[in-house]
């Protein structure tokens, strides 16, 4: 395998030319929307990466926090009057603080009690937006108010592309980025002996809380992104059903690993499009599919692929 | 004046007194090695000193201070360290990276400098890597500074377990069995290592089954039978002692042992 394969940003390279190239694909604008959802799932699954592959610690709840980012986009401009850019900042910045507030004690939680904890987390966001009615339409969702950016509006399939995907790539810097700093290495290190990394000094506690809240702050902006996209948000979004779409995209794709993250959600958004010539066994095949893909690739797609014979991961 | 100082420590594990009024000071450069029948509470001595445990009672200075109740990780900041009986490494990091955690109190870590990877974080990190490589050199593992820790040999992780112990750059360095399922040469060498850190005025504090080594490199020894101190004095002392030999063999065997 040449060695430029094993730079930190080989894979932001090859990412950033398959964007720059898949448009020429193209046939029509209905490609440029099914990327754009890609590119947006992908963004929200590495930030779960990075708790769940990275910290070693799992989120069963996290489209509660993509259903904060969404919701912030749409209330803020609705109802409060807020520029919808604002609104996606301050959906952040409430999803980083709703994570740090119950981070701090349900971290101390280990395997399934934090999974049946954050589970609890969604739930509770996603009941917040299915009653409050007057704020959120409740189950029936609501219009979110089209993007302005200094007069300039971002509606259309191919812009919508060209703005996720540039989240995306900043996304994947940022996570490439932290891989071998103190940070990362602590991530990894509470991960593999949680009392090996305290006897090494490195305060467990705190990790854990960034990695989840860095985990919150892409699943909220990834979906302000999909909400300013679609035109429209229902609570579907911030569903338990999303949550487990998310952690199955991780762990497909492989944990621990950026670009399997983006692989994992790009098979899980795109492989429902594809089945559906198989109609009613559309669902039954996926289950399949993602049975069999975890019993010959445990380790995850990308990961897996890493390791064919001749190359090295 | 003593690195570190524990008196009177006591634990118990639902009415069962695992460690009763144990005590011991142990100084800068000096091997100390506590030592004992299985059972006899060594390595929960260790715990209960690392932080890992909180004692019912006594009381840990290290430097001068009291730190008895201090999480892990504050005793990590204050210069203590310690390996692992059953081995706790990161498997699924290199080598060098192991090493480079256990220097992470000597780094400065900053979550929007790592993300953003400024400039002095990478200058930074070729500065901990040399350290960690160093180090590596230092216990014979240089060679394998990039392979997965969970692909090493036994010997080998707890050789690396010991680098990163030393990567704290620790004042009380805790060694729970280093040479335990190692074979005689990888024995010799933690030996020598073990020498050579106390030399630069580490206190090594030794839990370890093999007497020729504990014999052969400490200063002090402590024997604990049943949690309870037994004797405490320099080698030769203790092997003279027919207490000592009696908690290893039993009345009876102590006997035989004479008569032969």
């Amino acid at each position: 395998m040449p060695r430029w394969v094993r730079h930190r940003y080989a894979s932001l390279v090859v990412l950033a030319v398959v964007i720059a190239l898949l448009p020429l694909l193209f046939p029509s604008s209905y490609y440029y929307r099914v990327a754009a959802l890609v590119w947006v799932s992908a963004l929200a699954a590495i930030g779960l990466n990075i708790l769940m592959g990275k910290a070693g610690q799992v989120s069963l709840g996290h489209a509660g926090f993509f259903g904060i980012g969404a919701y912030a986009v749409a209330i803020g401009p609705t109802h409060l009057g807020v520029p919808p850019l604002a609104s996606l900042l301050i959906g952040a910045v409430l999803s980083a603080a709703l994570a740090y507030l119950v981070g701090r004690p349900i971290l101390r939680l280990k395997g399934h009690y934090l999974a049946i904890a954050t589970l609890g987390l969604g739930v509770l966001v996603a009941l917040v937006i299915t009653t409050e009615i007057r704020w959120t339409g409740g189950p029936d969702g609501m219009p979110v108010k089209k993007l302005v950016v200094f007069g300039w509006r971002a509606s259309g399939a191919d812009t919508w592309y060209w703005i996720t995907a540039g989240m995306l790539l900043i996304g994947t810097w940022l996570a490439l980025n932290l891989d071998d700093t103190p940070t990362g290495r602590a991530f990894r290190a509470l991960h593999d002996s949680e009392i090996a990394a305290r006897v090494a000094g490195v305060h467990v506690d705190r990790f854990k809380l960034q990695a989840f809240v860095i985990a919150a702050v892409y699943a909220s902006l990834a979906g302000s992104a999909l909400a300013l996209m679609n035109g429209f948000v229902n609570p579907d979004q911030a569903g338990f059903l999303h949550s487990v779409e998310m952690v199955t995209m991780v762990v497909l794709g492989g944990l621990g690993s950026v670009i399997g993250s983006i692989v994992g959600a790009a098979v899980l958004i795109m492989l429902p499009q594809a089945l559906t010539v198989f109609q009613e066994y559309e669902h039954l095949l996926l289950g399949f599919l993602i049975i069999v893909s975890m019993i010959f690739m445990r380790d995850g797609i990308v990961p897996m692929l890493a390791k064919l014979p001749g190359r090295r991961a | 004046m003593s690195v570190l100082s524990v008196s009177d420590i006591g634990i118990s594990f639902g009415g069962l007194k695992a460690i009763d009024g144990v005590g011991f000071s142990v100084e800068a450069g000096e091997i100390f090695s506590i030592i004992g029948p299985n059972g006899a509470g060594k390595t929960t001595l260790f715990n209960v000193i690392s932080g890992l445990y909180t004692a019912g009672q006594g009381r840990i200075e290290l430097g001068g201070q009291d730190v008895t109740g201090l999480a892990p990780d504050e005793l990590a900041a204050r210069g203590l360290s310690r390996t692992f009986q059953n081995l706790q490494i990161f498997q699924r990091m290199t080598a060098v990276e192991n090493v480079m955690v256990g220097r992470h109190l000597r780094e400065k870590c900053n979550l929007f400098a790592d993300l953003f990877r400024l400039p002095s974080v990478s200058r930074q990190n070729a500065t901990t890597r040399d350290a960690a490589l160093a180090l590596l050199d230092e216990v014979g593992l240089r060679a394998d500074a990039d392979k997965l820790a969970g692909s090493l040999s036994y010997g080998a992780c707890k050789r690396l377990e010991i680098a990163r112990a030393l990567a704290a750059e620790p004042r009380v360095l805790l060694l729970d069995e280093p040479a335990a399922g190692c074979n005689a040469v990888e024995t010799e060498e933690i030996d020598a290592l073990i020498s050579r850190v106390a030399k630069k005025g580490v206190a090594v504090v030794l839990v370890e089954h093999d007497m020729k080594l504990v014999m052969k490199i400490s200063d002090r020894i402590l024997v604990l039978e049943r949690g309870c101190p037994l004797i405490e004095g320099t080698p030769q002392q203790v092997l003279a002692d027919p207490a000592v030999l009696e908690a290893y063999l039993g009345k009876h065997g102590a006997r035989e042992a004479a008569r032969a």
